[in-house]
C-alpha cells in the first residue's frame, strides 16, 4: 500500500437512489427466496430420521378447582401438534372434555374440563397422555376450591394491595417531616440507606424474575425478555427523567435531577415492582394456592414501610404539599392493587416475567439517579466510603433482609 | 407446574387469606370432604371414568381375538397362507403355521399408540390351538428390527426353546419349531431375545392351547391374555387391559348366553407388576390351574397370576344382563383392565 492512497482518500462513490435501494433491498428480496425454498424442501425434514418420535412437550399452565372437578388450561411448547389422547387422574383414566379440542397446535393452548369427584385438602395428580402415550404430569398438593372471579375477589385483592402496597408506602411517607430537619449529611445517609433498600429489591426482583422466566416456553427466551424489559423501562425512565430535568433547566442550572423529579422516577420505579408483586399475589390466589398466616401480611406491610421513606429522601429539602406527597405515595403503592387484579383475574407467567424485568430495570436507574445527586459537590467513590453513608447503605439492605425474613 | 417460586405461592397466598379476614369476610371457607361428595355435580363426576373416545377396531378387534384361533378369523382362502392340517395316520393331525415377527404400531387405549413388536402384526399374537399329541411345525420368519424368537410354554427338545444366544433369530432370517403339543392345558408362548423385559412388553406373546384327546365339555371358549403397556418406557405400565385395548370391553361388551357353559383361557404376560388378577362379579367360577387337569382346583371369584401364570376359568351365566370383570388390583382397573359380561337369555338356575 503506498502512502499516496493513505494520503488520498478514495471520494466517496456517488450512486443514484434507485442503486441505493437496490442495495437496500436485494439482500432481503434473496432472503425471502431462501425462506421460501427451506419451506418447500424442508432440508431439516429430509435429516431427521423418520423413525424419531415427535418431541412433545405440553405445559399445564393452571388447574382451576370447581365442585364438579378440575379445569385444566394446557399449552403446547413444542413445534408440532400435539393431540391429547387420555387424561389420568390419580392411576385412573377419566372422562374429558376439550375446548377448542385435544389437538393443541403449537404455542396454542386448549382447556381441558375433567369432571373429577376430588377430595378437600387432599393431593391429586393429572396426568395428560398424549398420542404416542407421552405424559405430562401436574400435581395438586393441597385440593381447594378455587376462589372465583367477582365482587368479592377484587374486593380482597383491593384490600391486599392496599395492605401490601398502599398502606406501607405512606406510613414511610409521614417520616417527611423528620427527613426536613437533616442536614446535608444527614440526607445522603438517608439516600444511601435507600440505594440499600434498593439494592434489595434488584436482587430480589431479578431472582424471581429469572426464576419465573425459567418456567416460560422456550420460544419466549424468558430470560432475555427479562432483560429486554429491564433495559427498556432503565432506557424509558432515563429518557423521562432526561426530558423532565431540561424542561426544569428552563427555570434552574442545569444538571442533576431536581428532587422532584428523582422521587417521582423512585415513585414509578417502585410502583413497578408493586405492580409485580400484585401480580403475583393475585395469581396465587387465583390458581387456589391458599395457605394462611395473618403474620405473613405483617411481615410485608412492615417490609414495605421504607419503600415510603425511600421515595421522599430526594426531597427533603423542597416542600411537595401535602397533594404532592399524596400523588407520589399513590404511584408507588395503587399498582399493587391494580397488579393484584391483572394477577388474579387474567395471570400469565409472561406478564409476571415483563413487569418484574420492568420494575428491575427501573429501580437500578433510580439507584443511579439517587447516586448522581448525591455526587453533586463531592465524587462518588468518596462520599460513598464515608462511615456513616456507608453504614445508612448497608443497613438499609439489612433492614430489607430482615424485615424479608418475616416472608418466607 | 409452579409459575411462581414456592416462596411466591407460599406467602402470597397468605396474604389473600389474611386480607379476607381483616375484611371480615372470615376465613376461606375449607370445604370439607363431606360437603363435596354432596353435591350432585360430584354425584356425577363419579360416573365419568375411563378413556375417551373410540378405538379403531379394523386392524385388531379385541372381541373377533376372544374365539380366534389357528387363524379362524380369516377366510379360508388366506388362512391357508397361514395355517395348515393334516391328519396323519394315527388320526392325530400335524399343524403348520406360519409366524412372522413385525414392528408396528398398535392402538392401546383410543387414540393412544404404541410402537409394538408383534407376532403378524397383532397383540397378542395370533392363538395357536391343538390336541394333545398333534405334530406342531411353527415356520418363524423375523421381519422385526431386532433379533426375536418364539419361546413355547410345553414339552419340547431344548434346540426347540428359543431362547439361548444361539436360537436368536436375526432380523430377515428364518427358523422352523417343531414339537408333539404336549401336555394339554393353556400356554403360551413369547420372545425369549433378551432384554427379555423389553421383547415381551414391546409386545412379543401369545396363547397356546393344548386340549385333552378326551375333549373337555362343549363351552362357548373365550381367550383373556393380560397385558400391560409401558408408554413412556419408565418400566411402568400406563395401560392395562385384556387383549391389548384399554376398556375394550367395556365398550364392547363380551356376549354370552345365559345356561351355556363358559370357558375362559386367562393367561397373563404383564410386565413390570409382580401380580395380576381377574375378579368376576356375582358369579363364581371353577379354576384349572394351567388347564392340566380335569378336575377343578378352586371355586372362587378372584384368581390371582404371576407373569406367565395361566388358567381355564369356568363358569355358567345365571342371570341376564352386564357383569362387570376386571384385575382386582383396582390400579390396574382403573387403567383400562376392566370389562363387561352381556349375558343374552331368560334366569336360569345352575
Amino acid at each position: 500500500m503506498t502512502p499516496d492512497v493513505i494520503s488520498a482518500p478514495p471520494a466517496a462513490p456517488s450512486i443514484s437512489r434507485a442503486r441505493l435501494w437496490t442495495a437496500i433491498l436485494l439482500p432481503l428480496v434473496l432472503l425471502a427466496g431462501v425462506v421460501s425454498l427451506i419451506v418447500r424442501f424442508s432440508p431439516a425434514e429430509r435429516l431427521r430420521d423418520p423413525a424419531a418420535p415427535p418431541a412433545e412437550n405440553l405445559a399445564i399452565r393452571r388447574v382451576l378447582l370447581q365442585p364438579d372437578g378440575f379445569v385444566v388450561t394446557v399449552l403446547n411448547e413444542s413445534p408440532e401438534a400435539v393431540r391429547i389422547a387420555q387424561v389420568t387422574v390419580d392411576d385412573a383414566y377419566w372422562q374429558f372434555t376439550a375446548d377448542p379440542g385435544p389437538e393443541v397446535r403449537p404455542l396454542r393452548s386448549t382447556t381441558l374440563s375433567i369432571p373429577y369427584p376430588w377430595v378437600a385438602g387432599e393431593a391429586h395428580v393429572i396426568q395428560l397422555m398424549s398420542s404416542t402415550g407421552t405424559k405430562f404430569t401436574y400435581e395438586i398438593p393441597v385440593a381447594l376450591r378455587t376462589p372465583e372471579p367477582g365482587g368479592r375477589q377484587l374486593l380482597i385483592f383491593a384490600a391486599i394491595g392496599l395492605f401490601v402496597g398502599v398502606i406501607p408506602v405512606a406510613l414511610g411517607l409521614l417520616w417527611f417531616p423528620v427527613l426536613r430537619g437533616l442536614g446535608r449529611n444527614g440526607i445522603d445517609a438517608v439516600l444511601a440507606f435507600t440505594i440499600g433498600l434498593l439494592l434489595f429489591l434488584v436482587l430480589d426482583g431479578t431472582e424471581e424474575g429469572l426464576e419465573s422466566s425459567g418456567l416460560l416456553p422456550g420460544t419466549f427466551h424468558g430470560t432475555a425478555l427479562f432483560a429486554l424489559c429491564a433495559a427498556a423501562a432503565y432506557t424509558a425512565l432515563e429518557l423521562v427523567g432526561g426530558w423532565l430535568s431540561r424542561r426544569k433547566a428552563a427555570i434552574r442550572a442545569a444538571g442533576p435531577p431536581s428532587g422532584w423529579t428523582l422521587a417521582l422516577m423512585i415513585a414509578v420505579g417502585i410502583g413497578l415492582h408493586n405492580f409485580s408483586e400484585g401480580l403475583a399475589i393475585g395469581a396465587a390466589f387465583a390458581l387456589g394456592q391458599a395457605a394462611f398466616g395473618t403474620l405473613l401480611i405483617i411481615g410485608f406491610t412492615l417490609h414495605n414501610v421504607t419503600e415510603g421513606l425511600a421515595i421522599i429522601s430526594p426531597i427533603a429539602k423542597e416542600n411537595p404539599g401535602i397533594p404532592g406527597l399524596l400523588k407520589l405515595g399513590l404511584i408507588g403503592g395503587v399498582p399493587t392493587i391494580v397488579g393484584a387484579w391483572v394477577g388474579g383475574l387474567v395471570y400469565s407467567p409472561v406478564a409476571a416475567v415483563i413487569f418484574l424485568g420492568l420494575g428491575v430495570g427501573a429501580i437500578v436507574q433510580v439507584i443511579v439517579q439517587i447516586l448522581s445527586q448525591m455526587a453533586r459537590d463531592r465524587p462518588l467513590a468518596e462520599r460513598l466510603v464515608q462511615a456513616p453513608i456507608a453504614l445508612a447503605l448497608l443497613g438499609g439492605f439489612a433492614v430489607m433482609y430482615l424485615t424479608g425474613m418475616l416472608i418466607v | 407446574m409452579n409459575p411462581l417460586s414456592r416462596r411466591s405461592w407460599i406467602r402470597l397466598a397468605g396474604f389473600g387469606t389474611a386480607a379476607a379476614g381483616l375484611l371480615r369476610f372470615g376465613p376461606l371457607r375449607r370445604a370439607s370432604a363431606q360437603e363435596h361428595a354432596a353435591t350432585p355435580a360430584m354425584e356425577h363426576a363419579a360416573h365419568m371414568m375411563g378413556p375417551v373416545g373410540a378405538a379403531d377396531l379394523t386392524r385388531f378387534d379385541p372381541t373377533t381375538y376372544l374365539r380366534a384361533w389357528n387363524f379362524s378369523d380369516l377366510a379360508p382362502d388366506v388362512r391357508s397362507r397361514y395355517y395348515r392340517e393334516t391328519k396323519r395316520p394315527d388320526g392325530s393331525l400335524f399343524r403348520e403355521y406360519e409366524i412372522v415377527a413385525i414392528d408396528r404400531e398398535i392402538e392401546i387405549a383410543p387414540g393412544v399408540y404404541f410402537p409394538a413388536w408383534t407376532f403378524n402384526g397383532q397383540v397378542p399374537g395370533p392363538t395357536i390351538r391343538a390336541t394333545e399329541g398333534d405334530r406342531v411345525r411353527v415356520n418363524f420368519l423375523n421381519q422385526g428390527s431386532h433379533p426375536h424368537t418364539i419361546h413355547f410354554h410345553g414339552w419340547h427338545h431344548p434346540d426347540m426353546d428359543g431362547s439361548m444366544p444361539e436360537h436368536q433369530v436375526m432380523p430377515g432370517s428364518k427358523f422352523v419349531y417343531e414339537f408333539d403339543a404336549e401336555p394339554f392345558g393353556t400356554h403360551l408362548y413369547h420372545c425369549h431375545a433378551v432384554p427379555l423385559k423389553r421383547h415381551i412388553h414391546k409386545g412379543l406373546y401369545g396363547v397356546f392351547i393344548v386340549d385333552p384327546k378326551a375333549a373337555r365339555p362343549a363351552a362357548d371358549e373365550l381367550i383373556m391374555m393380560m397385558n400391560g403397556f409401558d408408554t413412556d418406557f419408565d418400566s411402568d405400565n400406563e395401560v392395562y387391559a385384556v387383549n391389548s385395548l384399554a376398556n375394550a370391553y367395556v365398550a364392547h361388551p363380551v356376549r354370552v348366553e345365559v345356561g351355556r357353559l363358559v370357558r375362559i383361557h386367562l393367561i397373563n404376560v404383564t410386565e413390570f407388576d409382580l401380580i395380576n388378577s381377574f375378579h368376576l362379579h356375582g358369579m363364581f367360577f371353577d379354576v384349572f390351574r394351567t388347564g392340566t387337569r380335569m378336575a377343578a382346583d378352586d371355586h372362587t371369584d378372584t384368581v390371582m397370576l404371576c407373569q406367565g401364570e395361566r388358567v381355564i376359568l369356568e363358569t355358567t351365566f345365571r342371570y341376564p344382563g352386564k357383569f362387570m370383570f376386571h384385575a382386582h388390583q383396582s390400579e390396574f382397573a382403573e387403567l383400562g383392565w376392566m370389562g363387561l359380561f352381556e349375558a343374552v337369555g331368560s334366569r336360569r338356575d345352575t
